[in-house]
């Protein structure tokens, strides 16, 4: 068993509200990934978890059980700290079996243990070293080490693989899956990285100035985003929001195009709005009849596909195209809307008015 | 001081790491430095130098006018003085050496074990009034000793610790604590509280990660508060004249000056008497030398 649920959780830190009633309910098992940008409570509320800070309200309960009173010790979670927080006068190899002796756990074991993390994390040959003799990415590692080389009750990871080089961290994303699933253990994971969270959750809760956003699985988050903001933090390139608003059976564009209003939207008429479109959710064409048209303001190559920026009226989307596209700037393009995956949004509230009808 | 007669002496690349807030004017300055610092050593020095002279020379030559810097006769016999009594017993000096081992040690064995967890306490925890606390405790230091002396005087004799080793001790404690906590505080506010925080959650009690993760890291500190400590009580002078008086409890300050006026005074034992005082102090310096250093401009100057 391994469930972790808050309930309300607030901490204030003087004038800043780093959590502002936070609940959350990870269920036995599940990779759950808490995702937020920097300073938006995601270390904060893996603290209050933990039981290392207190708090101004709310509860933790573990399996169930009430857990807010409790010393850290007694919660049976292993954690990775942001800034790793290794013991700088220990080896990589005491770090890493901190924890089994803690425990008490006998020599053979923790030996046994220590060895079988090593292989897994790469880290067999700097085991003797010590912290300060580490780069970034190998004290990260030897933190990672250090919260799996027991089974908790949860896994707590405050962005484990931020510090590591792509390659490294794609691998380790892998690494870090295939783990979750064989131990079928509870991990919450909080990152700032989008493709960490929907590559790897189960779950995600998306984390805005201490207040919960959305929760969902990736697709959800990604597909269905519950306002404005969490459509603009989630996906890359980011989303294009553009301001409008329907009158009858159509939309009307700040800037001056039309769309047919989309069945699915109930929004009241002249009521300002925002339409969401995310870039591989429209099309780029030279001529022909198209829903927008714009023209060509800049191109980011990136491999796979080019971002094709497009500029409307005074307003940019990004599109998706192939990576064969070529252009020159200033030059009119059309661009196809596929309407019945946009977004629409109040641009006053930030709610999404899409959920209704679909 | 050190510091500064190292960067007036060196010369050459050295020179140039000196930051330039601290660099006025070319060579000709760093010659007045060492000038005016060779100056003041010697003005400083000079009473060492004679006490130790003093402290080898027979007698008569202690008085002899004028007086010979070089050329006397060289003797030990003040220093069997100060340790051995006329009729072959222990002499009341080296049992006052004794008694002042004892209450400096001790006491600054306590101030320790008391105020390092405190310190670590304030460090680490919200308590309430955390700044007007810690200046209280700090405003217990601003007090000079003679102010105290008489009420803890009166005290005292209620509570029959007058003419006690256990009453130096304990007052020379109570104004050791303050020192270490603020001292300390320094110290334990340069150590991540990350560790105790991973320590807790590898299963280790907040005390059990204080002593496993974060002491060690805090030893040189320590070492830097205990000897500074240590020599406060080891040359206290006030409370130990008024609250003891028999030969067997006075410490060693107390004792030396005993040894001042009456009809005659022996200097020769006066000065080396002095020279065995200043003895540990200048070793326990000397040994922790890198840390007070340490002590003093990361211990007590942040904050
Ligand atoms: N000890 C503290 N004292 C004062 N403010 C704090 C403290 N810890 C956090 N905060 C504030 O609380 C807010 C949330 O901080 P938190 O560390 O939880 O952010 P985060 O989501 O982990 O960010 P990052 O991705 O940069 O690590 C921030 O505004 C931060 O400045
Ligand atoms: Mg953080």
């Amino acid at each position: 068993m391994g469930t972790v649920a808050v309930q309300g959780l607030c901490k204030s830190f003087g004038k800043v509200q780093a959590l502002d009633g936070v609940t959350l309910d990870v269920p036995d098992g599940s990779f759950f990934v808490v995702l937020g940008p920097s300073g938006a409570g995601k270390t904060t509320t893996l603290r209050a978890i933990a039981g290392l800070d207190k708090l101004d309200a709310g509860s933790v309960r573990l399996d169930g059980r009430d857990a807010t009173a409790d010393a850290p010790a007694e919660r049976d979670l292993a954690m990775v700290f942001q800034n790793y927080a290794l013991y700088p006068r220990h080896t990589a190899y005491e770090n890493i079996a901190s924890p089994l002796r803690a425990r008490r756990c006998s020599a053979a074991e923790i030996a046994a243990a220590v060895e079988r993390m090593s292989s897994l994390l790469h880290i067999e040959r700097l085991l003797q070293r010590r912290p300060a003799q580490l780069s970034g990415g190998e004290m990260q590692r030897v933190a990672l080490a250090r919260a799996l080389v027991r089974r908790p009750r949860a896994f707590l990871m405050d962005e484990p693989l931020t510090n590591l080089d792509l390659k490294l961290r794609v691998e380790m994303r892998t690494e870090l899956t295939r783990i979750h699933r064989s131990l079928g253990a509870t991990f919450l994971y909080v990152t700032n990285d989008q493709v960490e969270a929907l590559s790897m959750a189960d779950q995600v809760a998306v984390l805005k100035e201490g207040k919960v956003q959305q929760v969902g699985t990736p697709t959800e988050v990604y597909e269905r985003p519950a306002n404005q903001w969490v459509a603009g933090f989630v996906g890359s390139p980011p989303i294009s929001l553009l301001p409008c608003h329907a009158e009858g059976d159509r939309l009307i564009g700040a800037q001056g195009w039309t769309l047919p209003r989309p069945r699915w939207t109930t929004a009241e008429d002249g009521r300002p709005l925002l339409l969401g479109l995310r870039a591989e959710d429209m099309s780029v064409e030279r001529r022909g009849h198209a829903s927008l048209s714009g023209e060509l303001y800049g191109l980011e190559p990136l491999g796979d596909r080019t971002v094709v920026d497009v500029r409307v009226g005074t307003e940019i989307l990004k599109v998706k195209a192939r990576p064969t596209v070529t252009g020159t700037p200033g030059e009119q393009l059309q661009v196809t809307v596929d309407l019945d995956r946009a977004h629409l949004f109040d641009a006053d509230t930030g709610l999404s008015l899409s959920e209704a009808g679909r | 001081m050190a510091v500064s007669v190292d960067e007036a002496v060196s010369t050459g690349p050295a020179r140039d790491r000196t930051p330039p807030a601290r660099r006025f004017g070319g060579r000709g300055r760093s010659v007045l430095e060492v000038a005016l610092l060779t100056a003041l050593a010697v003005v400083m020095l000079f009473p060492v130098l004679w006490m130790i002279e003093t402290s080898i020379k027979e007698n008569r030559d202690v008085y002899a006018v004028p007086a010979e810097f070089f050329g006397f006769t060289v003797t030990m016999d003040h220093f069997k003085d100060v340790f051995v009594a006329p009729d072959g017993g222990r002499s009341d000096l080296s049992v006052a050496f004794l008694n002042s081992a004892v209450v400096a040690g001790v006491s600054t064995l306590l101030a320790t074990v008391l105020g390092v967890p405190a310190a670590w306490a304030y460090s680490r925890f919200a308590v309430r009034a955390k700044k007007d606390q810690l200046f209280f405790i700090l405003s217990t230091r601003f007090m000079p000793p003679v102010v105290v002396v008489i009420p803890i005087f009166l005290m005292y004799r209620q509570l029959g610790l007058i003419d006690s080793k256990l009453g130096l001790i304990l007052i020379y404690t109570a104004f050791n604590v303050p020192f270490t906590i603020w001292m300390m505080k320094g110290f334990v506010d340069e150590v991540p509280a990350e560790y105790e925080d991973a320590a807790m959650l590898d299963g280790y009690t907040r005390l059990q990660a204080f002593w496993r993760y974060t002491l060690p890291l805090l030893v040189p500190g320590i070492a830097a508060t205990a000897v500074f400590a240590l020599i406060f009580s080891w040359n206290e002078f006030v409370f130990a004249i008024f609250l003891t008086s028999s030969d067997d409890v006075r410490t060693a300050p107390p004792a030396i000056a005993g040894l001042i006026g009456g009809t005659t005074t022996d200097w020769g034992l006066v000065a080396a008497a002095s020279v065995v005082f200043a003895l540990p102090v200048l070793v326990f310096a000397y040994l922790v030398r890198k840390h007070l250093i340490a002590g003093v401009t990361l211990g007590a100057v942040r904050r």
